[in-house]
């Protein structure tokens, strides 16, 4: 999709992001049959229908220059946002050879990227970059290779170094967190960063998981989604600033509901890295609001009834704990009782 | 995830580097570079031979930084179930054969602060593309290298241009042999071992390793086991309702994929564990020859890894 951008949006304050019908149509639904339960859904991250969030391996839609706003306000108020340690360097150049790679062919009307030798030169119109420098030289460049290339993309990033029989989250850009802190889990193996998930452990989704992602192959990346759900289109849900957001979900009312509440879905990719033997896990982050998603008939019943049947201890675990019924109350006059089709794509 | 997606290749250079190793290299048909990879990689390469088909692993040996080619460096085995002997008979400059995308199973651990290498023959392969690697880096390391005498000592010019003085060299033929007690007693915290080499050399080195109190952690070894040859037997796959016949000099892997039948597996040396499969029924004994299951997991009888292992029974039904 080339997307006209819509530069001024904000994520914070007056909150003014929106939707357009077409960014509404593409929106990846998680639901894809009317109760909801976790699963190893991972699925291969081959390139999709067109004009879908899949169609390339990084999604630039119409809220990229925005997104990249608002990341560079996070990290001018709090640097820490990104961090890579001393051994991840190799790991840091393989991330940015492969977003401006994949972004450089999949959108040439807005990025391009000349190679002759080491000597690389990158162009971001939307942003208006214009950057020569050394692959493999960090001194060649304004920050640091991950840092650089993470503030023009969308999306959160950790990168993982793999190494007895683990992966380590080990570098990172996360600006728009749903309520984790890559400060708090930097250094940590893949089952303590998601020691906080409940009922997952459980049924072993973390055990296959890992056993998965240590095979994961170079050429061969996988993606999944996972959703939680946001008051107000607010990217930056972390925990550092809860008391900015935290108070938002005494606000939501019957009334308010559809344009308060947001379905908030990360699209997740996983690449295994080439020099470095690690692994790039991208947490891409969409927002729709319950009035945007009920535009969609068959997606308000759907949604209705997922978030109707959800297990407490989800309920809990996604936040959603004061204003679940509310939404449900807000979604019952768009749900006749008849059936959805199946899958999550619209009618 | 399904069979690996190949590269076609093309064999541009092929140098007889000791009496039984052969040192190949091998460009990409299509003119493009090589897909980046890590240092301790492997590819399995893809022998199509009228008989049958052969994938074989082998390390990349080539630099890490140095993209038109790959190397691979190959062994003539003696009891060969015929992989090696096509590489060294069959294979000329100018001939074709697929290659599937690097695997790393035996990278160098990124937070380690000294690295002890120890290699047993062509067990040096993957040791090539790390000392490119160490070569750049600021951490200290110390390499070992046995060899039945010195003309077996394949790439020893290249690795002594890297290495100077950090590689110690051991011919049998000459009594000098590693003094692991030594080597494995006196290094500093925060060491890790590397041995790759035939199964009595890793097994001593872990074992004096574990010893002195060195931690599983800090312990890497990589051996590709070829896949053993044995008495035929009979596998019904249950959910493809096929029955697969494996002759003595054919692994179970192979002879389940020669009748069209998919298996995912990334090392097909009984390393990583990604073939996996699970037996349904037996009656019988399984012939584990992987490295990746527990000996209490061996025991129950109820897991395989196809690529290496085998069975002597009357039946055998999988899950596949």
């Amino acid at each position: 999709m080339s997307a006209v951008f819509k530069p001024d949006e904000t994520f914070r304050n007056d909150f003014t992001f929106r939707n357009s019908p077409e960014a509404i149509r593409r929106f990846p639904l998680p639901f894809v049959e009317d109760q909801y339960m976790y699963s190893v859904n991972i699925e291969p991250h081959m390139p999709g229908a067109k004009g879908s969030v899949v169609e390339f391996a990084f999604d630039v839609d119409e809220h990229y220059v925005a997104e990249c706003r608002e990341r560079a306000m996070v990290l001018d108020a709090e640097p820490l946002r990104y961090q890579a340690l001393p051994h991840m360097m190799s790991a840091q150049w393989d991330c940015l050879e492969l977003i401006m790679e994949s972004l450089a062919r999949d959108y040439p009307a807005h990025f391009s990227l000349a190679k002759r030798a080491n000597r690389w030169h990158w162009i971001n119109q939307p942003l208006g970059i214009d950057q020569e420098f050394t692959f493999g030289d960090p001194a060649t460049l304004p920050r640091e290779p991950l840092d650089f290339i993470t503030r023009q993309a969308q999306g959160d990033f950790v990168v993982m170094d793999q190494r007895d029989g683990d992966l380590w989250a080990e570098a990172g850009m996360v600006t728009t967190p749903a309520d984790w802190s890559l400060d708090f889990d930097i250094g940590m193996t893949f089952k303590e960063w998601h020691g906080p998930v409940p009922l997952a452990h459980e049924i072993g989704v973390f055990d296959r998981a890992l056993k998965y992602l240590l095979n994961l192959r170079l050429g061969q990346p996988v993606r999944r989604l996972n959703w939680t759900m946001t008051v107000n289109p607010r990217l930056d849900t972390s925990p550092e600033n809860y008391p900015k957001w935290g108070p938002d979900r005494a606000t939501v009312t019957r009334q308010n509901a559809g344009d308060l509440v947001h379905l908030r879905v990360e699209l997740q990719g996983l690449w295994r890295l080439p020099r470095s033997n690690a692994v790039l896990f991208g947490i891409r982050c969409y927002l729709i609001s319950v009035r945007e998603l009920a535009t969609i008939p068959k997606w308000a019943r759907r949604v209705h009834r997922a978030l109707k049947g959800l297990h407490p201890a989800l309920v809990d675990y996604k936040g959603l704990t004061r204003y679940r019924d509310t939404v449900v109350e807000w979604l019952a006059p768009f749900d006749d009782g008849s059936p959805t089709t199946p899958g999550a794509a619209p009618d | 995830m399904s069979e690996a997606q190949t590269l076609e290749v093309e064999v541009t250079s092929i140098e007889q580097v000791t009496p039984l190793i052969k040192h190949f290299k091998l460009r990409p048909v299509s003119g493009d570079a090589m897909p980046a990879f890590s240092g301790g990689s492997h590819i399995v390469v893809v022998m199509r031979t009228p008989a049958r088909v052969y994938r074989n692993p082998y390390s990349l040996l080539s630099p890490p930084h140095s993209l038109d080619s790959y190397e691979i460096g190959v062994r003539r085995m003696e009891e060969s179930r015929g992989g090696s002997h096509f590489m060294h008979d069959r294979v000329g400059v100018g001939t074709r054969l697929e290659i599937a995308h690097p695997v790393n199973l035996f990278a160098l651990d990124k937070i380690a602060r000294k690295h002890v290498l120890i290699a047993g023959g062509i067990g040096i392969t993957p040791f090539m593309a790390h000392l490119e690697d160490l070569h750049e880096g600021r951490v200290p390391y110390e390499l070992h290298y046995s060899v039945r005498g010195r003309e077996h000592a394949a790439f020893l010019p290249r690795i002594l241009e890297r290495t100077g003085e950090r590689v110690r060299m051991y011919y049998d033929s000459e009594g000098q042999s590693i003094d692991f007690d030594g080597l494995l007693s006196n290094q500093p915290l925060g060491t890790h071992v590397y041995v790759c080499g035939p199964a009595g050399l890793i097994d001593k080195v872990a074992a004096t390793a574990r010893a002195w109190g060195w931690p599983d952690s800090h312990i890497h070894w990589e051996q590709f086991s070829a896949p053993p040859v044995g008495d035929a037997f009979e596998v019904f796959l249950a959910r493809s309702k096929v029955t697969v016949h494996v002759p003595p000099d054919q692994s179970l892997l192979e002879s389940i994929e020669a009748q069209g039948v998919e298996v995912p597996y990334l090392c097909r040396g009984g390393v990583c564990g990604f073939c996996q499969t699970r037996v349904l029924e037996l009656d019988g004994e399984l012939i584990h020859n992987d490295h990746f299951l527990s000996d209490a997991d061996k025991a129950k009888s109820n897991t395989i890894m196809p690529c290496v292992s085998r069975a002597r029974c009357k039946s055998l039904v999988l899950d596949l």
